[in-house]
């Protein structure tokens, strides 16, 4: 299991476009993926779940993947959090 | 019953005409016990393929009418449909709860809704709407009814609903209708979001009061001030006829000012340019033809977070701006962080006079690796657009010469390292502090530019707390003593060959512009939408008679007198 703590620079925080390239990154890797924002948890492959961690800009967000491939899934998926997008 | 009811107006504009109130959809549906949970699941799996066909068919209409960004929206709906927290956790559902399938996906989708509208984030909360549109239409599909009653419409109406699903308002026929009123959402709705792209007047969040709204009453819909009017009386309905007319008129001449170089009446250019305070500001800078960015604050990066951040956070930023801007100026202010503005995280020491103490420079000066962090993202993004550095709240040439040594420090270990730096970036100041404008003359040896920050300045000058109401009379802009210091910066800058800008809001202002103009001001920045109308002010105003009009207001001894005189002129220019 792979884990480290990012903070969210996206001014509009993490919801529609985002969050959807994220949940498809997320989704093509083999191992479980989960978000950690204080105290919640939620699934990376599911946009829903990631919406309602209610991640703004500034947010830290703990991720943490786990299975195969979980080292490439950390650095791609923490890259993807780390940016920002054209919305 | 003439009724006036006021909510938020979300898409601007102002329509006259008789409504249509949509019924609101689906009631809960029946809960029902299944024998077969395997047959209730492909059959929900049927109805989420029809649902998933129908969006598709609106991605497609919308893409053509609206353009890509909006057809996303329904991209993320087909997504939603994919997503497992919704249809494989109805599934779940169907198969412990042995229940219809109707039933698992309206109490999954009321969970998630539940739970995003709980949350402290309005866009989060729109998002609760979008799950609402998804779930309605697959539910829709089990029961075989039409998700939509818009196609009912046949006649010129302005609708009245509940809430507008993104679906219903991306379908919204605009032969008939001629705007929208609903008792939820804000201006972040995505139905909101895509009145303004219709160009179609909409108030939201009207609450219950709207219930009192019925089909074929006739309204006004003052979408510029959020209000409507429930059958207006014969006086209304002739007063907003022209008031439609004035205002439609006004809104075809600003657009017509977005692609033209801001001229004066006699060919003088000036820039009109506009403050930003985070990357979201840009798509309105966009949209309103600015000539660039004359102000980026960057303290937005600072705050409501737990720790400073990083220089490749910032550099992420920086170059995200310049890139936007696409070779337009970005003036970007160094950290002014002090006075009002605090940051937990960086224990300072409480002062007793914030506003007189150890901010904006004076705290990076002295907090030296804050500062450089900073400066290295901020010439490493100079490689991408055209980069100017503003150093805030300069009050001797030291100050700024230290600042500058840094910035050279910094430039020569990143060349160092190979890493690419623009050689044409502007380096200037804000002038907010009095001692800066008397001395502008050796400041403009040292600075590339000055940029005048008036709230500040007014504040210092009049020796007066900005936060301090029972002081605030003495906020004045136009007092020819503030007006004698903007003269003497702008005189101080031309002799030495440099440009002035003014970056507060006495720089959107339609009673200082003529001043400014006169006084040889280069660069006007200001919010966003005050461009435009800038820009058509300055088109109507000769730089000539302006600058006559400046140096008679310098000789005057009250702001009220200068008022009056620049009135004066205004109307008399307009006949």
């Amino acid at each position: 299991m792979q884990s480290q703590t990012f903070t969210v620079i996206h001014p509009q925080g993490f919801h529609a476009r985002p969050s959807k390239l994220f949940v498809e990154k997320a989704g093509s890797f083999p191992c479980k993926v989960t978000l950690y924002k204080g105290t919640k948890k939620a699934n990376g492959k599911s946009s829903l779940g990631l919406l309602t961690l209610g991640i703004s800009a500034g947010s830290e967000i703990t991720l943490e993947t786990d299975g195969e491939q979980e080292e490439q899934a950390l650095q791609e998926l923490g890259e993807m959090l780390t940016k920002i997008y054209e919305e | 019953m003439n009724i006036h009811l006021q909510g938020t107006a979300a898409s601007p504009g102002i329509a006259i005409a008789k409504v249509y109130r949509l019924q609101a959809a689906a009631q809960e549906p029946l809960r029902i016990t299944v024998a077969d949970p395997a047959a209730e699941i492909l059959r929900l799996r049927e109805a989420v393929k029809q649902a998933k066909a129908d969006i598709e068919l609106i991605r497609v209409q919308t893409l053509e009418r609206l353009g890509e960004r909006k057809a996303e929206i329904f991209e993320a709906h087909l997504f939603l449909l994919d997503d497992p927290e919704l249809i494989e956790a109805a599934e779940e559902r169907i198969t412990e709860d042995k229940i219809n399938a109707e039933t698992a996906v309206h109490e999954v989708a009321t969970g998630i809704a539940e739970l995003l509208r709980s949350m402290d984030d309005e866009l989060l909360r729109e998002r609760a709407a979008d799950v609402g549109d998804v779930s309605g239409r697959v539910i829709s599909k089990l029961v075989g009814r039409q998700h939509s009653a818009l196609s009912e419409l046949s006649e010129e109406a302005i609708l009245v609903a509940a809430d507008l699903t993104p679906s219903d308002t991306a379908q919204l026929d605009l032969n008939y209708v001629r705007g929208f009123i609903t008792e939820i959402g804000s201006r972040t709705s995505h139905s909101a979001i895509m009145a303004r792209s219709l160009e179609l007047p909409a108030v939201v969040g009207m609450g219950l009061q709207a219930k009192r709204i019925e089909t074929g009453m006739t309204v006004i819909l003052d979408a510029v001030l959020g209000s409507v009017i429930v059958e207006p009386t014969e006086q209304e309905l002739t007063d907003y006829r022209e008031r439609k007319r004035a205002y439609e008129e006004n809104v075809a001449r600003m657009r017509s000012f977005v692609d033209r170089p801001s001229l004066s009446a006699d060919g003088h250019e000036v820039e009109l340019a506009a403050n930003i305070g985070s990357v979201e500001d840009l798509a309105k800078v966009l949209e309103n033809g600015a000539d660039g960015i004359g102000l980026f604050r960057t303290e937005f990066l600072y705050m409501g977070r737990s720790s400073l951040p990083t220089e490749e956070e910032q550099f992420t930023v920086y170059r995200h701006v310049l890139e936007k801007m696409n070779g337009k100026r970005v003036v970007i202010r160094t950290l002014d962080i002090g006075g009002d503005k605090e940051l937990p995280y960086m224990d300072l020491p409480k002062e007793s006079n914030p506003f007189l103490g150890q901010r904006a420079i004076r705290l990076c000066l002295n907090q030296d690796e804050l500062f450089r962090v900073q400066l290295r993202a901020l010439l490493r993004a100079s490689a991408y657009g055209k980069l100017a550095i503003m150093f805030p709240m300069i009050a001797v040439v030291d100050e700024l010469g230290a600042a500058k040594r840094i910035v050279e420090e910094e430039r020569v270990k990143l060349e160092a390292a190979s890493i690419a730096v623009s050689d044409e970036i502007e380096i200037g100041i804000m002038i907010e502090i009095p001692a800066a404008a008397l001395n502008a003359g050796a400041l403009a040896r040292e600075a590339d530019f000055f940029s005048i920050g008036t709230n500040d300045l007014i504040q210092y000058t009049m020796a007066a707390d900005r936060m301090n109401e029972s002081v605030a009379y003495l906020y004045q802009p136009h007092h020819p003593s503030i007006l004698r210091l903007v003269d003497m910066v702008i005189q101080a800058a031309q002799r030495n060959g440099r440009w002035t800008g003014m970056c507060g809001e006495m720089a959107g202002d339609a009673d200082a512009i003529p001043l400014l103009l006169g006084l040889g001001l280069h660069e006007f920045s200001m919010s966003a939408s005050s461009i435009l109308p800038a820009r058509e002010l300055i088109s109507r105003l000769s730089r000539e008679e302006c600058a006559s009009l400046a140096r008679q207001a310098l000789d005057l001894g009250s702001q009220a007198e200068v008022l009056s005189l620049v009135r004066q002129h205004q109307s008399r220019s307009e006949h």
